[in-house]
């Protein structure tokens, strides 16, 4: 049977996303943030999630959409600040205590997702080494300086955002729209892409930035952000 | 004695950027050290989102959503740009790729040690970023911040109070009113503003204070203060 992975809608492409399920978003940067896939992920109810997302809440992204409707048990990402004096949906739920975070560098964080993908247990870095991001966790010296171990991230399910897709699954992204994804991508069991367009001949080799055996699924949604 | 504005304190560390440097921008007053960069001085301005290569803002009619920095600033491309993911972004950060990072601060340790990611704030959440990764591996640390605290407190300190966003990076540091390098000795003030004598940047600082040899006034252009 020829490979084609498009689903016909957001409720299609989440049908099998259960209670518990671990979910990379990507996004960065106001560029990037599958919102279609999000809003689908809030009607679809799948509760006690645990997100990994560069920013808890951000203006140009639905993930308070998820938290306002009380899915998410715990949080894993670099900002967990709103700009605003107003707490964020994040920051009334954490205030409260009732949600759990784990705040890591940037560069770790996409690091420990791109070591889930690439079958990498752990690995040792220098960031965050004398910070209370790392309290606890294992110090080795190498060399001159000191580094600290941090493990692999891997999830149930990746949400990400791409320009362009052909039914094989291969990505095509717009300037600075790639951020996480391409690592969230290989790191999860279950990958789903929302394009703005699926081209109906296979992209070209040589512009594939994301080949489509890291996708399972791609839904098209036109320019909607 | 007129302490520089925060343009000006851009201004002034934009004039140490030398030709062919791969440099990245703090959010806040470093943003502006883009746009006092000296003629001729060509560089790459790298952002953590991926792009480097970052040109200055698009103008509203040329703005593209998914064209930002990692301040979500809509901006256009210096020629000779390029485009990578958040893997490879922060990779080129840590394997030592970036010549400078110019970061804001809230606090500066005379052995370098940097506070700038968490001011304890009640009831507001973490937020890292890539500060710590930036500030851990760019080749050398500049810091632009007010030689003080708004209720006058010192923010060059013997010790950091607020939590670290990495240990002994810092290398050189733009305040209001001097520059001041961190060396294994401690803080060694390189320029001050005239009017301000020695006793009394001593007095606003909260570690020791040495005074190069060839220390000079700090000067800068007039320029209109940032909102």
């Amino acid at each position: 049977m020829p490979i084609d992975k498009r689903v016909n809608s957001a409720a299609e492409a989440l049908n099998d996303v259960s209670d518990g399920a671990t979910v990379l978003i990507s996004g960065f940067g106001g560029a990037g943030f599958p919102n279609v896939l999000i809003r689908a992920l809030r009607e679809h109810g799948a509760k006690d999630l645990t997100l990994v997302v560069n920013s808890a809440t951000h203006r140009f992204s639905l993930t308070h959409e998820l938290l306002d409707a009380g899915l998410v048990r715990k949080v894993i990402c670099s900002a967990a600040r709103g700009h605003q004096k107003e707490p964020t949906a994040f920051e009334k739920l954490w205030v409260a205590g009732k949600i759990e975070l784990t705040c890591l560098p940037q560069g770790t964080m996409t690091e420990c997702i791109r070591a889930g993908g690439a079958g990498i247990a752990a690995f040792y870095t220098p960031v965050g080494f004398g910070t209370e991001l790392t309290k606890g966790k294992e110090v080795r010296r190498f060399g001159e300086r000191d580094y600290v171990l941090e493990q692999a991230i891997s999830g149930d399910l990746a949400l990400i955002r791409a320009d362009t897709a052909d039914r094989y699954g291969n990505l095509t992204f717009r300037y600075a729209q790639a951020n996480f994804g391409p690592v969230m991508a290989t790191a999860a069991k279950l990958a789903i892409a929302e394009v703005r367009a699926v081209e109906d001949d296979p992209i070209d080799h040589k512009r594939v930035q994301l080949p489509g055996i890291y996708i399972d699924r791609i839904l098209a949604v036109g320019d909607v952000r | 004695m007129t302490p520089l504005n925060r343009r000006q304190m851009a201004w002034r560390a934009a004039q140490d950027i030398r030709d062919g440097m791969v440099v990245n921008l703090g959010m806040g007053m470093p943003v502006h050290v883009a746009d006092y960069v000296p003629d001729g001085v060509d560089l790459f301005i790298h952002s953590e989102n991926g792009v480097v290569g970052a040109g200055p803002l698009a103008a509203a009619e040329r703005a593209d959503p998914d064209l930002v920095d990692a301040s979500s600033r809509r901006i256009t491309l210096r020629p000779g740009a390029a485009i990578v993911d958040s893997s490879w972004s922060f990779a080129m950060i840590r394997g030592g790729h970036i010549d400078v990072t110019i970061l804001g601060a809230f606090e500066v340790a005379k052995n370098g040690d940097l506070a700038n990611w968490d001011m304890r704030l009640p009831n507001k959440g973490p937020l890292v970023g890539g500060a710590m990764d930036l500030a851990a591996c760019a080749r050398a640390v500049w810091v632009i911040m007010e030689h003080n605290t708004r209720s006058g407190g010192p923010r060059l300190l013997d010790a950091c109070n607020l939590p670290l966003t990495a240990v002994k990076c810092v290398r050189r540091i733009y305040t209001d009113v001097a520059v001041i390098e961190v060396t294994p000795a401690g803080f060694v003030v390189r320029e001050v503003i005239d009017g301000l004598d020695q006793a009394q940047l001593q007095k606003r600082s909260g570690a020791p204070l040495t005074f190069a040899n060839d220390c000079r006034p700090l000067i800068a252009p007039e320029l209109a203060d940032a909102e």
